[in-house]
């Protein structure tokens, strides 16, 4: 059964349907978006179900001749890691349709009720394009055509200032894309393989310095996506300005795809590039974990503080991922998506204060626990999955990064612990000064959470409590991926000094 | 002697001692998701989880007891909770003799204080969440004690890291309460960043997280090695405990309701460095300079907490200034090795019980007094409240080492074991003693003696049975405790299989030179006292005091360190970073697509349109660099 591409089928179909609704009938759309995006994450569960960890690498593949001259085919797959970022994606989509069910719905937006819903499932179809494409020329295209829909949702949708950030994002994006095109070209070029098959192009480019100078292509334009610092400074504009389910799928999926590519591309394709260029990534990395945290900390407007956490953790992403340990390849994997999860409560939750107050800024509140305890409490826990409280599933993958990283980079590992600190301070210091103290002249009225935004929220944090107490389910299918992908990058095994296990004795006993 | 071996256990109370952490933890959850709706009998679950889980631990108490002393190490595995890489965690509980004393303690004293604030919070709206918050609290010092590894601990650790943000934060409404919240989570995770290196620096030496392999293998590991585990947990164990420098906490911390306070920032969640560092003594005995480092850390805090404590009108703040002096006390014994040990946790355990009668009376007397906290304003109310004076004072003689008292026999041995050791260290905990004595008399002699002082519309009266019944059961406990624990070594005989027998077992000396000298001490603390807050008029306002009272006054003035060292630096920090990043990094960024495209302005005005012009920019711009890769390539 052609799995991946009845999971993008039924997305775009679904968006055509939706955008064939009369105009007037928004309703209409919106429960017909609702109902297709549910109908995708039940496939995806039932596919998921199939998956055999302790399979091949590649499940459900399907290998198709696109562009024969060129050797270009229409491929896709999952392995452990691609399955999880689908899954985030889908389980997402249906939560962000049924936050976002009034944010069209405002005077200034420039198009349609219904194009931002069907717009919402063009996206979702291209997110799991992305992460199933194995065809190199095939992802470069899913990676590039997602940037549409998001410039649409967040220049039409969003906040005042939505066309500077939506143009910004826009630029940013292509010209990362464009290194990578270039990049795609050459190692089609340079490979002499005529295909574009990831799997087919592993190993292929010996030469160190061609590597080196591909590796650049590919992950320049990750670390614009992802983002890295200093490539960030977009984000916070985009996200600030998208409406808040955009927001949602930009910053909690979006942006993996620069992570993910990371991981399966240029570690996998270029090895030796990228330990060669491992000391400068995670140099980057953990400028940006404590720059991230402290530019958060300094933030008055909720969501650019939001979006400054993300750059502090996208920082431990891509330190985990270039660490090449097993143990940190795992947590950055699983970082993903339980980034995704948190990010998007906090999103989300933040969106229905806006909606509430007409202010994203911080200082506008106060006190709101005592109006809205629901609304206040799941910001908590929100907040709390974003400072990595153990009990919550954000722990297990930043604890797993920190272990893993420090097992090779003793002094990255114990600045980026500083995160911890300052993503306490940044947190608390935000729902100290929104929720607690006197409640704010503006804020009495506030009514507390309706049944629809429970709705919303209470699966996130379902799941980032339930991930938080067994993370086993994810990781049994994380772990045979990132394996594979440290054996082709050929990463050193680690040996503790005193090894010490249960069954063996030491000397006096 | 060496601990004794670890087995694997299944069936039995103790198979199932989980229980102990679910059942609070199914309270909180139920109370919290429950609603307004579980408003009426919310407090009453809470009570029975936190009854229940002392129960089972009762009985895997007698359970092991049951067993050879050599046995009473077992391990119960739960189930795989990290399947990942190397790491690999399966979450497992370790019952044994120091394990199930903190677990009796946690739901013993916990059980009296849920029970206590039914009555204390009667008229609060939000006791329902109150008891919640408890429950969850309770679930998490259970875990941080009972894991067989220390990732569990960690998460435990946090836990109760969280339970004590919540509830000192719990009358948010006021802004002093959020901010000593926040407060206590920073600095505590300041130390957490310790007890993490120290983590991560286990898991690359042993390559695992497990005690019972950590600690068989820990003699082959390098002592730097040792060292430096030891001072990162010690940093860890410093944040938990309020110990020098990150104690700053722990006097905000008495924002919380007065339960609060007495359950988890004075008998138990305090403790928790102490019993890290005890459960981890396989590490510290093979580094003698942690060991050393953490004798010293104890002392000054101890003579701090104490220097502190002299110079609080609030009685919350005196006794919180009080709790970290005493935990000072229990962290140089946890630093002196395995005769230390027993005597650390004995301290805790007679301490759990006489702070937590006092905390739990200087409730009942705010109680009493429309919630003043303000010593200068008490007097007199020896009369008025009778149970709470006699079970308050019973508490006030047990710390100050009165004769046969729990306090005598625990402290005591802590002092002589340190004289033994070191006695530079020993004679500051002589002097430590001293201050003791006077400075917990000034708070009682404040608080029930002397004239009245009180408001016009205070009418103290004594507290509801529900209230005055654990300050008599914990009462009980801080007279006996400490003679039933120390008498015939057999605390240290019960704690032997779980962290070692010291070669040598010390023999009690009851008119030893150093407890002479301390009683006289103590002695001399408790009259000057007496003349000063009992016999003479206490001023209704502090006078101003000499440069060495301000300097007590101001927590030695660790606040303004901390602002000066820290946060000021961090607020500049903060504000040149937001600067940068707006006019730095972006402003380039900005400048450059200004120079390319023209001017900004322009920028903005363009629309849709651009995704097609750019995408055919895209490939020329493609094409240009493939052609330039060519060129280079050829080179």
């Amino acid at each position: 059964m052609p799995w991946l591409s009845i999971l993008m089928g039924v997305p775009v179909v679904g968006a055509l349907a939706v955008a064939a609704v009369p105009k007037g009938n928004a309703k209409l759309a919106k429960q017909l978006t609702l109902a297709v995006s549910l109908v995708v994450l039940a496939l995806t569960l039932v596919m998921a179900s199939q998956f055999d960890p302790s399979g091949p690498r590649d499940q459900f593949s399907e290998v198709h001749s696109w562009i024969p001259s060129f050797g270009v085919h229409y491929a896709v797959a999952v392995d452990g890691i691609a399955l999880v970022l689908i899954a985030l994606a889908v389980v997402l989509v249906p939560i962000v349709v049924l936050a976002s069910w009034h944010d069209a719905d405002q005077p200034e937006a420039k198009r349609s009720v219904k194009t931002y819903f069907a717009l919402i499932l063009v996206l979702e179809a291209m997110m799991i394009g992305v992460f199933a494409a194995t065809d190199i020329f095939l992802f470069y295209v899913f990676f590039e055509a997602m940037l549409i829909p998001m410039y649409f949702m967040i220049g039409s949708y969003g906040g005042a200032q939505r066309s500077y950030a939506a143009v910004k994002f826009l630029l940013y994006s292509l010209f990362g894309g464009l290194l990578m095109l270039v990049a795609v070209i050459a190692l089609y070029t340079v490979a002499g393989k005529g295909t574009f098959l990831q799997p087919e192009l592993i190993g292929v480019i010996k030469d160190p310095a061609t590597q080196k100078w591909l590796f650049l292509g590919f992950f320049i334009a990750f670390a614009v996506k992802a983002p890295l610092w200093p490539f960030h400074t977009w984000l916070p504009d985009a996200a600030a300005q998208a409406p808040a389910g955009a927001a949602v799928l930009l910053v909690g999926v979006l942006d993996k795809v620069g992570t993910y590519g990371m991981l399966r591309f240029c570690l996998e394709l270029f090895p030796d590039a990228a330990k060669f260029f491992t000391p400068l990534v995670i140099t980057l990395s953990v400028i940006g974990i404590v720059y991230g945290a402290i530019v958060a900390i300094g933030q008055t407007d909720m969501k650019r503080l939001i979006a400054y956490t993300s750059i502090s953790h996208f920082g431990f992403i891509t330190m985990g991922v270039f660490a090449m340990t097993a143990n940190a390849g795992s947590g950055a994997t699983l970082y993903m998506v339980n980034h995704g999860f948190s990010t998007g409560a906090l999103f989300l939750l933040a969106g229905f204060l806006i909606n509430r107050r007409g202010s994203q800024y911080i200082e506008d509140y106060g006190g709101v626990r005592k109006v809205a305890p629901i609304l206040a409490g799941t910001f908590l826990i929100a907040g709390l999955s974003s400072l990595s409280l153990p009990g919550l599933s954000t722990f297990v993958s930043e604890f797993l990064v920190l272990i893993g990283t420090f097992q090779r980079y003793a002094v990255p590992g114990v600045i980026a612990l500083s995160g911890m600190v300052l993503a306490a301070v940044y947190i608390l210091w935000m729902y100290q000064r929104m929720m607690t103290g006197p409640t704010a002249e503006k804020v009495k009225a506030m009514p507390d959470l309706n049944l629809r935004e429970k709705f919303v929220v209470a699966p996130l944090i379902a799941l980032l409590i339930g991930f938080g107490f067994f993370p086993a389910p994810l990781l049994n299918v994380i772990n045979p991926a990132v394996e594979q992908t440290l054996t082709s990058v050929q990463a050193p095994q680690f040996t503790p000094a005193v090894p010490a296990t249960a069954e063996k004795k030491g000397p006096g006993q | 002697m060496e601990p004794a071996e670890i087995v694997q256990h299944s069936g039995g109370v103790i198979g199932v001692s989980w229980l102990t952490i679910v059942l609070p933890l199914l309270g909180a959850a139920i109370l919290l998701l429950g609603g307004r709706r579980s408003d009426r009998w919310g407090h009453f679950l809470g009570v029975a989880m936190s009854l229940a889980s002392f129960v089972v631990a009762a009985l895997v108490f007698f359970e092991l007891l049951g067993l050879g002393a050599d046995q009473r190490r077992r391990l119960v595995q739960l189930y795989e909770f990290l399947p990942a890489g190397t790491v690999d965690v399966k979450l497992g509980l370790l019952l044994d003799p120091l394990s199930i004393s903190f677990a009796l303690l946690i739901t013993g004293v916990g059980s009296l204080i849920h029970i206590y604030s039914i009555g204390y919070m009667a008229h609060d709206p939000d006791r329902r969440r109150f008891f919640a918050y408890l429950n969850l609290f309770v679930a998490a010092m259970l875990l941080l004690v009972l894991s067989d590894n220390y990732l569990g601990l960690y998460i435990g650790w946090e836990g109760v890291g969280l339970a004590s943000y919540l509830l000192i934060g719990f009358w948010q409404h006021k802004p002093s309460a959020a901010a000593a919240a926040k407060k206590a989570f920073v600095v505590n995770r300041v130390g957490d960043m310790g007890l993490a290196l120290g983590i991560f620096v286990i898991f690359t030496t042993f390559g695992t997280l497990s005690f019972g392999p950590i600690f068989s293998h820990a003699s082959q590991a390098s002592q730097g090695t040792l060292t430096l585990i030891g001072l990162a947990l010690l940093v860890g164990a410093c944040g938990k405990s309020a110990q020098l420098p990150l104690q700053s906490w722990l006097l905000d911390a008495m924002e919380g309701p007065t339960p609060v306070s007495a359950l988890i920032h004075a008998a138990t969640m305090v403790t928790a460095g102490v019993y890290l560092v005890v459960r981890s003594g396989a590490i510290f005995e093979g580094a003698p300079t942690a060991q050393l480092v953490v004798t010293i850390v104890g002392v000054a805090t101890l003579l701090a907490g104490a220097i502190i404590g002299t110079a609080k009108d609030d009685i919350k703040k005196a006794l919180a200034g009080s709790t970290m002096s005493q935990i000072g006390y229990m962290m140089l014994a946890a630093g002196l090795g395995p005769v230390g040990y027993a005597f650390a946790i004995a301290h805790l355990i007679a301490h759990g019980f006489f702070k937590a009668s006092m905390f739990l009376g200087a409730g009942s007397v705010m109680h009493a007094m429309n919630d003043e906290v303000d010593m200068r304003k008490y007097g007199g109310l020896a009369s008025v409240m009778k149970i709470t004076w006699i079970t308050f004072g019973l508490g006030y003689l047990a710390i100050i080492g009165f004769p046969l008292l729990s306090g005598y026999w625990t402290k005591d041995g802590i002092i002589e074991t340190a004289m033994e050791h070191n006695a530079i260290l020993g004679w500051l905990a002589v002097a430590g003693a001293g201050i003791t004595g006077f400075y917990m008399s000034r708070v009682f002699f404040m608080t029930f003696h002397g004239e009245r002082r009180w408001d016009k519309d205070a009418h103290p009266h004594e507290s509801p049975a529900v209230m005055t019944w654990p300050l008599i059961i914990l009462s009980i406990g801080s007279v006996f405790g400490g003679a039933f624990l120390i008498a015939g070594n057999r605390f240290m005989e019960f704690l032997a299989p779980a962290v070692g027998r010291p070669e040598e077992m010390p023999s009690f000396q009851p008119f030893s030179l150093t407890g002479l000298v301390t009683l006289a001490l103590v002695a001399v603390g408790v009259v000057y006292a007496w003349l000063k807050y009992g016999r003479s008029a206490v001023p209704a306002v502090a006078p101003r005091g000499s440069f060495l009272t301000v300097f007590a006054r101001r927590d030695l003035y660790g606040d303004a360190l901390n602002e000066a060292l820290f946060m000021r630096p961090g607020q500049w920090l903060t504000r040149l970073a937001v600067f940068f990043d707006n006019r730095g990094v972006d402003g380039l960024v900005n400048g450059l697509a200004a120079l390319i495209g023209g001017t900004s302005g322009r920028l903005r005005r363009v629309q849709t349109g651009f995704v097609r012009s750019y995408a055919l920019s895209i490939f020329f711009g493609a094409a240009l660099l493939v052609g330039a890769w060519f060129v280079v390539g050829n080179l």
